[in-house]
């Protein structure tokens, strides 16, 4: 069912909340830096001029987020830099005063989080509440305040994401900001899919801690930063030469993390005119999806309330895998949530939060648009939706009733 | 494609024969939390991680289809329920007929494809006027005609079966041709939802133990049982009764009575049956004639009996020429004319013509 169509018309693609295509001077630049010897770590002179390399993208990146160089803290990107802030965070807090046990946090973030704060309440005595969305998507603000409001002083942090990687609801973070400091209680939040979509300032932001990576904003792969207030107390994930600011250890990835810096300044650099360009090609999706397919469901809010690239939307009676698997054999790429390591379909975490039942949950799509993004995606998505949808419906229904009878 | 060397050559040979394949791989778990987590172990993932890396070298797109609702409820469940009831079923055929070529096809039909294509060891012909005939595959050792003797004509219209003409020996011999790194995995033999291989403990665990006595035919008590369901009609090692017969000779379970709980054992020939009464029985390539002379197997890899079948109002009555041992209701039994499969029914009750 593929070949054919995908050889004659380009590939569609539409997953970039997934990994964006990398820029071409990203890749430059990677190469570049390859080639020369040294370890950032060295005392000589290849190791300085590694060194220099390393911090001058520091300060590129710092520019670009609005933080100190010193605040970026390295990583191998957003899963590693979630647990290492919200272990390191609660193990410090932990430390500091044993009552502070609680972690809050929102019943919509993702796995890098969610699994790091399941671990520690069954592995560190965390108590971990995750406090329910609205329809939307949107944290229920009122009932983070009761819940720190109960007892502040046991409150170790809270971590709120400030978009949802799946139906891209932009959370309200200073909201969050504001309660968790009338309490001086830290703050991470998991800033992934905003980078390079909207304006980020960790500065203004307040937050304690902020996650980025590179492949959400056409960088490398295997690298990211934690971005961390200088007087926030953090306990290591990774031990061994302490070679960022002693929170983080391993070798320092020189090619990596120059490739995310170039990244960081082109992602910043276009960000405004990129946010209206890939707004409109999501409003533009949307629309003409849900005139097609008039039972179709966006979820999420419309408008400002979501990520400029992202659209999601649900196809009663069908199974999400079933129109992607179609998409897909026309050469059109999304997904149907974020990605699972073993490719077993499970309904989405974050729309059951929403109040969406198992059905809808499992017939939904997300795509995502980035840099690469144009109009010409939109309409081949509006071809080929109706004839999917379709088929997607007969094979939903033959899928779960009775069969062959 | 189950992540084995059959079905990732069967969709190597449906390409080459100028198909347009995809790759799908069955999640049967009944509880898909359980991949992400690991909690069943590595492999089922391993399975599907080596389907995949097959599908990459054929060079077809390749997903994973979550049927595992279907597959607990009609092959779990039915496995659960037969044995509960006392008959022996065979879950491999009922997945054939439920899952592979019913909700695994009529989904696939309904998204454009045309056929599911299987490595199943078994050939169809077409025949002039269109009908598809099943018959045995080649390679006699490997044949699996007998596993989907449950398929309707509309199923195996819609169905292709790559390796029937080629030995299971040259198949690995070709996948290794062909790159792919499944070309020396061993063959599954166990029932896949049972990840041990311990069917009786499977069961025990799910039915309840229960003791029970174990008595001969005319009834005398002889000794007890921990929980009937460890037991398949034929069995003669593990039933641990403490005297020997009062003859020496072996033992063997020839019923058990789920309702009492009693396990029945005696002689060997007293297991011998002639005389099998068939329900629901399908003919998938045209009804038969009324008596047919025809050859029967009662079992996977089972041997192939002379028979006399007739067809009785729903029913199918069965006459073995020569006397059959451990056979037990619940187990298909699938009709042969040479190599041609007719049909199947599935075994009610066995007995003897005449009395021993």
């Amino acid at each position: 069912m593929s070949d054919a169509t995908t050889e004659t018309a380009p590939v569609v693609y539409l997953d970039h909340a997934a990994t964006t295509p990398v820029y071409p001077q990203v890749i430059a630049a990677v190469a570049e830096q390859l080639a020369r010897p040294g370890n950032a770590s060295s005392l000589h002179g290849s190791g300085r001029a590694a060194r220099r390399v390393v911090e001058e993208s520091r300060e590129t990146i710092a520019a670009a987020v609005n933080a100190r160089p010193s605040e970026v803290v390295f990583t191998s990107g957003g899963t590693e830099s979630d647990n290492l802030a919200t272990k390191g965070l609660f193990w410090a807090r932990h430390k500091a005063d044993p009552r502070r046990v609680r972690v809050l946090s929102s019943s919509i973030e993702h796995h890098a989080v969610l699994d790091s704060l399941h671990w520690l309440e069954s592995e560190a005595g965390a108590e971990v509440e995750l406090l329910p969305v609205d329809r939307d998507g949107r944290l229920d603000v009122e009932s983070l305040a009761a819940s720190v409001r109960r007892d502040p002083e046991s409150v170790a942090l809270v971590t709120v994401m400030l978009a949802n990687n799946e139906v891209g609801t932009l959370q309200p973070l200073e909201s969050v900001v504001e309660i968790a400091a009338q309490h001086g209680i830290p703050v991470h939040t998991d800033a992934v899919q905003v980078m390079g979509q909207l304006s980020l300032d960790f500065a203004a932001s307040g937050v304690d801690a902020m996650t980025i990576t590179g492949h959400k904003i056409g960088g490398p792969l295997g690298v990211g930063a934690l971005l961390l207030r200088r007087d926030v107390e953090l306990v290591a994930l990774l031990h061994g030469g302490g070679q960022e600011r002693d929170v983080r250890s391993g070798t320092i990835d020189g090619p990596a993390i120059v490739g995310l810096a170039v990244a960081a300044e082109l992602a910043v650099k276009g960000r405004c005119e990129r946010g209206l360009f890939l707004s409109g090609l999501r409003d533009d999706l949307i629309n003409r999806v849900l005139d097609a397919v008039p039972d179709a469901e966006l979820n999420g809010p419309p408008g400002n309330g979501r990520l400029p690239g992202n659209a999601h939307l649900s196809f009663p009676g069908c199974d999400g895998d079933s129109l992607l698997m179609l998409l897909d054999a026309q050469g059109i790429e999304c997904s149907t949530g974020s990605a699972c390591s073993a490719g077993v379909p499970q309904a989405s975490h974050v729309l059951l939060a929403m109040g969406r039942d198992q059905a809808t949950a499992r017939g939904s799509l997300r795509f995502s648009f980035g840099h690469t993004s144009s109009s010409r995606d939109v309409d081949r998505v509006v071809e080929a939706i109706v004839p999917a949808v379709e088929r997607a419906r007969a094979a939903g229904v033959a899928g779960t009733a009775g069969g062959r009878q | 494609m189950s992540g084995g060397v059959d079905s990732a050559v069967a969709a190597a040979r449906a390409v080459e024969a100028g198909h347009d394949v995809t790759g799908i791989h069955l999640a049967l778990s009944r509880n898909p939390a359980s991949y992400r987590s690991g909690a069943r172990g590595c492999c089922t993932i391993e399975d599907s991680n080596d389907a995949r890396r097959a599908a990459d070298v054929i060079g077809i797109p390749f997903y994973v289809w979550d049927l595992s609702d279907r597959f607990h409820e009609d092959v779990v469940e039915d496995f659960l329920a037969e044995y509960a009831a006392g008959r022996t079923p065979n879950p491999c055929l009922r997945c054939n007929e439920k899952i592979k070529f019913a909700a695994v096809l009529d989904r696939a039909v309904a998204l454009g494809f045309d056929a599911v294509a299987t490595g199943h060891y078994a050939r169809l012909v077409k025949r002039a006027d269109g009908v598809v005939e099943m018959h045995r595959a080649i390679d006699h050792a490997k044949d699996q005609s007998y596993v989907l003797g449950v398929l309707t004509q509309q199923q195996l219209a819609h169905s292709l079966f790559p390796l029937g003409d080629t030995t299971k020996s040259e198949i690995r011999l070709e996948a290794e041709r062909r790159g792919l790194a499944v070309a020396q995995k061993p063959d599954s033999h166990d029932i896949c939802f049972i990840s041990d291989g311990d069917t009786a403990g499977w069961l025990r665990e799910r039915l309840g133990a229960g003791a029970g006595p174990i008595v001969d035919p005319a009834g005398e008590v002889l000794g007890t049982h921990e929980g009937s369901f460890g037991f398949t009609i034929g069995q003669r090692r593990g039933l641990r009764i403490g005297q020997p017969a009062a003859d020496g000779r072996p033992r063997y379970v020839l019923d058990i009575e789920p309702v009492s709980n009693t396990v029945t054992v005696g002689p060997r020939e007293a297991l011998a049956v002639d005389l099998l009464t068939g329900i629901d029985p399908l003919w998938c390539s045209g009804t038969p004639d009324e008596v047919m002379s025809c050859k029967v197997q009662l079992r996977a890899h089972g041997a192939e009996l002379a028979a006399v079948a007739r067809v009785v109002d729903g029913g199918l009555d069965v006459e073995l020429l020569e006397p059959a041992f451990g056979v037990a209701p619940g187990q298909a039994v699938v009709v042969y004319d040479g190599t041609r499969v007719m049909g199947s029914a599935t075994i009610a009750a066995a007995g003897r013509r005449t009395p021993v």
